[in-house]
C-alpha cells in the first residue's frame, strides 16, 4: 500500500524521459550554460541522438515530455525527426533551423535543458498555475492558462458546503436518536445505516432518476405551482451538493450519535431545574459536550468529500468535476503522469494533513463502523 | 416524575425537531427506495405515472451475456480479496491487541489509512506501480488492491471483538497442554469469529462497490459489475439499471442485518449488554 504510494510521489518530481532516450545529450546540456543557442558540438550531439531515437522509435516519451511543459512542441521534435538529414547542411544548427526556425531560439533549448535535470518542479508547479519565467524566478500564469487553482478551490468549496450541509441536516437528528428510547431508536437508525450499505452506483442512479425534469421533485414543484417549467437540478453544482450530502451525512451522523448517547440527560434536567432555559441549557450543556463528535464527522465527511469522484462524474456537469477527475484524466486519457501524480500528491497531502487532526483530536481507535 | 407543563415555544421547538428528524430519514432512504417500483415499469421511461407494472427488464437483464460476465467478474475478485484481507486483517488485529510496543498508534494509523486515503490516489499509484509489473488489465492486480482496501475494516472489526478479550481463557488452554496455534483455533476464533465475520462482509461489499480502482486497472475483458453500471448510467439510463440496482439493494438490506446480528451476538458472547 505504502510502495505504490511513494510511486507515485516520486512521479511527480521524475523527469527520466529525455536522459533514456537521448543520454548524450542530457549530459551535454547539464554542462550548457543556458545563454543562446547551443555550441555546434552540443547541437550535432542532440542531432545524432534525435535519428537513433526515431530509427528506434522510442521519441514517444520525449516528445510528450515536452508537450506537458509547452504544448506544441512534441510536433515540432516528430517533425524536426522526420526531416532530419543524414549529413548537415553546411553546421547542425543552421540544419536545424532551416528545418524548424525554433532551433534558432534559446527557449526550446532551455526546455530541453529543463528536461534533462534528474528531477523537476514542473508538474508541481503546474498544478499550483505557477510556471518559471526566463530569469528562472517563480511566477503565476496568465489568467487564460491558469486552471488549476480554480479546480482546488472548486475542490475545497464542495467538500466545504457538503461538511456543512451534513452538520445542518445531521445533527438535529442524531439528538432526536440520541433522546429517544432504544426500542424506537434502533430501527430508526437502521435507516441511517441502509443508505451507507447501499451502493454508491444506486444511490447516484437515483439521484439522477429524482433530479431528472420528469423527476417526482420537478413534478411536485410543478403540481404545488412554485415553479412554471421544470427546474435543472441535475448534472450542475445542485446535483453534486445534493447526491454528496446524501452519500457523505452517515459518516456525519455515526459519529455524533456515540457521543450523544454517552451524555447523560439528566445534565440537560439539571440545568434547566437551576432555572435554565431549555435553548440555554442546550447552548451551554449539551453543546460543548458533543464538539468531539462534531470534530469527529466534520473531518471524516471533508476528507471523504475532497476524495471524491464517482458521485461529481455522474451527476455534475464538466464545471463541477473535482482534482480526482483530474487525477484520472491525466492518467488514462492523455497520459501526463507527472501531471497526474502532481495533482494527487497535493490532494493526498491535504487529506494526510487532515487525517493527522483527525487522529489528535478523535484517535484512530475511534473510527469504528456505526 | 411529573412533567412540567410546556409553554408554546418548546411544544413548537420540540415539533420542528420531530419535523426534521422525519425529513432527514426521508431524504436518506426516500431516493433509493424510488427506483424500486420504477423496476417493475412496463414502460421505458424512468418517471412516475407508470403506465403498468412488468417484469421485462428483469427478464432483459437475465438474457444479456454482458451483465452475467461482469457480475462472474465481481464475484472473483470480491471473493478473493476478502479471503486475502481476512487472513491479514484477523492477523493484524491480534498481533496488535496482544503485544504492547512503542510505535502501536502510528502502525494502526498506517494500517487503517487505506480507508481515508483518496480512491483515485490508490488508483493511480497502483497502476503506476503494476504497470512494470505487468497487472495491469487484470483480475489479479485489481483483487491484490481490493485486499488492501478490505483489510482496514477486518482489523476494526476483529479489533472491536478483541476488547474486554479475556486472556485468562488463552492462558487456560496454553497451560492444559495446547499448542498456541490451537489455542487460537480454538479458543480465540470462535470469540473473534463475529468480527471476522462483519469485516468480511464489509470487505466484501468494498470490493463489490468499488469502480475508481476498477477503472484504472481493468480493461474491456474485465468488466466488473460497478463498471458495467457506471457506463451504464452515463450513457443509456434505462429500467435495466434500475432493475440492476434494485436488486443490490436487497443484497445491501441482507448483508446489514447480517451485520447488526452478529453484532448483538458478539456483545452478547462476551456478556457486554448494550
Amino acid at each position: 500500500m505504502v510502495l505504490p504510494i511513494g510511486g507515485m510521489l516520486r512521479l511527480a518530481v521524475s523527469n527520466g524521459e529525455l536522459r533514456a532516450t537521448m543520454p548524450a545529450t542530457t549530459e551535454a546540456l547539464r554542462d550548457w550554460d543556458g545563454e543562446g543557442v547551443p555550441p555546434e558540438a552540443l547541437v550535432a550531439t542532440f542531432a545524432e541522438e534525435l535519428r537513433a531515437a526515431r530509427e528506434a522509435r522510442s521519441l514517444g516519451p520525449v516528445g510528450q515530455r515536452l508537450n506537458n511543459a509547452r504544448p506544441g512542441d512534441r510536433s515540432i521534435v516528430q517533425g524536426t525527426a522526420r526531416r532530419l538529414p543524414d549529413e548537415p547542411d553546411g553546421d547542425w544548427r543552421a540544419t536545424l533551423a532551416g528545418i524548424d526556425e525554433t532551433w534558432g531560439e534559446p527557449r526550446i533549448w532551455r526546455s530541453l535543458q529543463a528536461a534533462s535535470a534528474p528531477w523537476t518542479e514542473l508538474y508541481l508547479l503546474q498544478a499550483l498555475d505557477l510556471e518559471r519565467d526566463a530569469d528562472g524566478g517563480i511566477r503565476a500564469v496568465g489568467d487564460d492558462r491558469a486552471i488549476y487553482r480554480s479546480i482546488l478551490g472548486r475542490t475545497f468549496l464542495i467538500s466545504l458546503v457538503v461538511t456543512l450541509a451534513c452538520l445542518a441536516i445531521g445533527y438535529p437528528l442524531a439528538y432526536k436518536l440520541a433522546s429517544l428510547p432504544p426500542r424506537i431508536a434502533n430501527p430508526l437508525t437502521i435507516l441511517v445505516l441502509l443508505p451507507f450499505w447501499t451502493s454508491l452506483l444506486v444511490r447516484s442512479a437515483a439521484w439522477i432518476v429524482v433530479l431528472q425534469r420528469e423527476g417526482p421533485i420537478n413534478e411536485a414543484l410543478l403540481a404545488l405551482g412554485l415553479v412554471d417549467e421544470p427546474v435543472q437540478l441535475v448534472f450542475n453544482r445542485i446535483g453534486v451538493y445534493i447526491a454528496m450530502t446524501h452519500v457523505l451525512l452517515p459518516f456525519m451522523v455515526l459519529p455524533l450519535l456515540s457521543v450523544m448517547r454517552s451524555i447523560p440527560p439528566s445534565h440537560m434536567r439539571a440545568a434547566i431545574s437551576l432555572g435554565a432555559t431549555p435553548l440555554e441549557a442546550f447552548v451551554r450543556v449539551y453543546l460543548p459536550q458533543t464538539r468531539a463528535g462534531i470534530g469527529a464527522g466534520c473531518l471524516l465527511v471533508f476528507i471523504l468529500a475532497i476524495g471524491y469522484y464517482i458521485t461529481p462524474a455522474l451527476v455534475g456537469g464538466a464545471a463541477d468535476q473535482m482534482i480526482s477527475y483530474f487525477v484520472a484524466f491525466f492518467t488514462i486519457q492523455t497520459v501526463n503522469w507527472g501531471m497526474a501524480a502532481a495533482l494527487g500528491s497535493i490532494l493526498l497531502v491535504a487529506t494526510l494533513v487532515l487525517y493527522l487532526v483527525y487522529a489528535r483530536l478523535v484517535g484512530i481507535d475511534r473510527l469504528t463502523l456505526g | 416524575m411529573a412533567r412540567q407543563a410546556r409553554t408554546t415555544g418548546q411544544i413548537l421547538g420540540h415539533g420542528l425537531l420531530w419535523a426534521w428528524t422525519v425529513a432527514a430519514l426521508v431524504f436518506l432512504v426516500a431516493p433509493i427506495l424510488v427506483i424500486v417500483p420504477l423496476s417493475f415499469n412496463a414502460g421505458a421511461f424512468l418517471s412516475f405515472p407508470m403506465p403498468g407494472l412488468s417484469l421485462r427488464w428483469y427478464a432483459e437483464l437475465w438474457q444479456t451475456d454482458v451483465w452475467w460476465s461482469s457480475l462472474a467478474n465481481s464475484l472473483i475478485v470480491g471473493t478473493g480479496a476478502t479471503a486475502i484481507a481476512v487472513v491479514l486483517g484477523t492477523a493484524a488485529a491480534v498481533g496488535l491487541a496482544m503485544a504492547r510496543f512503542p510505535g502501536k498508534d502510528a502502525l494502526m494509523a498506517v494500517l487503517i489509512s487505506p480507508l481515508v486515503v483518496p480512491l483515485v490516489i490508490v488508483a493511480a499509484g497502483t497502476y503506476f506501480f503494476f504497470i512494470p509489473l505487468g497487472l495491469t488489465g487484470s483480475l489479479l492486480g485489481l483483487t491484490l488492491v481490493h485486499a488492501a482496501l478490505g483489510a482496514p475494516f477486518v482489523l476494526i472489526t476483529v479489533g472491536a471483538t478483541l476488547v474486554g478479550f479475556d486472556r485468562n481463557l488463552t492462558r487456560a488452554g496454553a497451560s492444559l497442554g495446547a499448542a498456541p496455534f490451537e489455542v487460537f483455533l480454538r479458543i480465540t476464533m470462535p470469540l473473534i469469529a463475529p468480527g471476522m465475520v462483519s469485516g468480511a462482509l464489509f470487505a466484501f461489499i468494498t470490493s463489490f462497490d468499488e469502480l475508481v480502482v476498477a477503472m484504472f486497472l481493468t480493461g474491456p475483458g474485465q468488466r466488473t459489475l460497478p463498471r458495467q453500471m457506471f457506463d451504464g448510467i452515463r450513457e443509456n439510463m434505462s429500467p435495466t439499471i434500475l432493475a440492476v440496482a434494485t436488486i443490490l439493494i436487497v443484497i445491501s438490506i441482507l448483508l446489514l442485518t447480517t451485520v447488526e446480528l452478529l453484532r448483538r451476538r458478539s456483545l452478547r458472547l462476551r456478556g457486554i449488554r448494550e
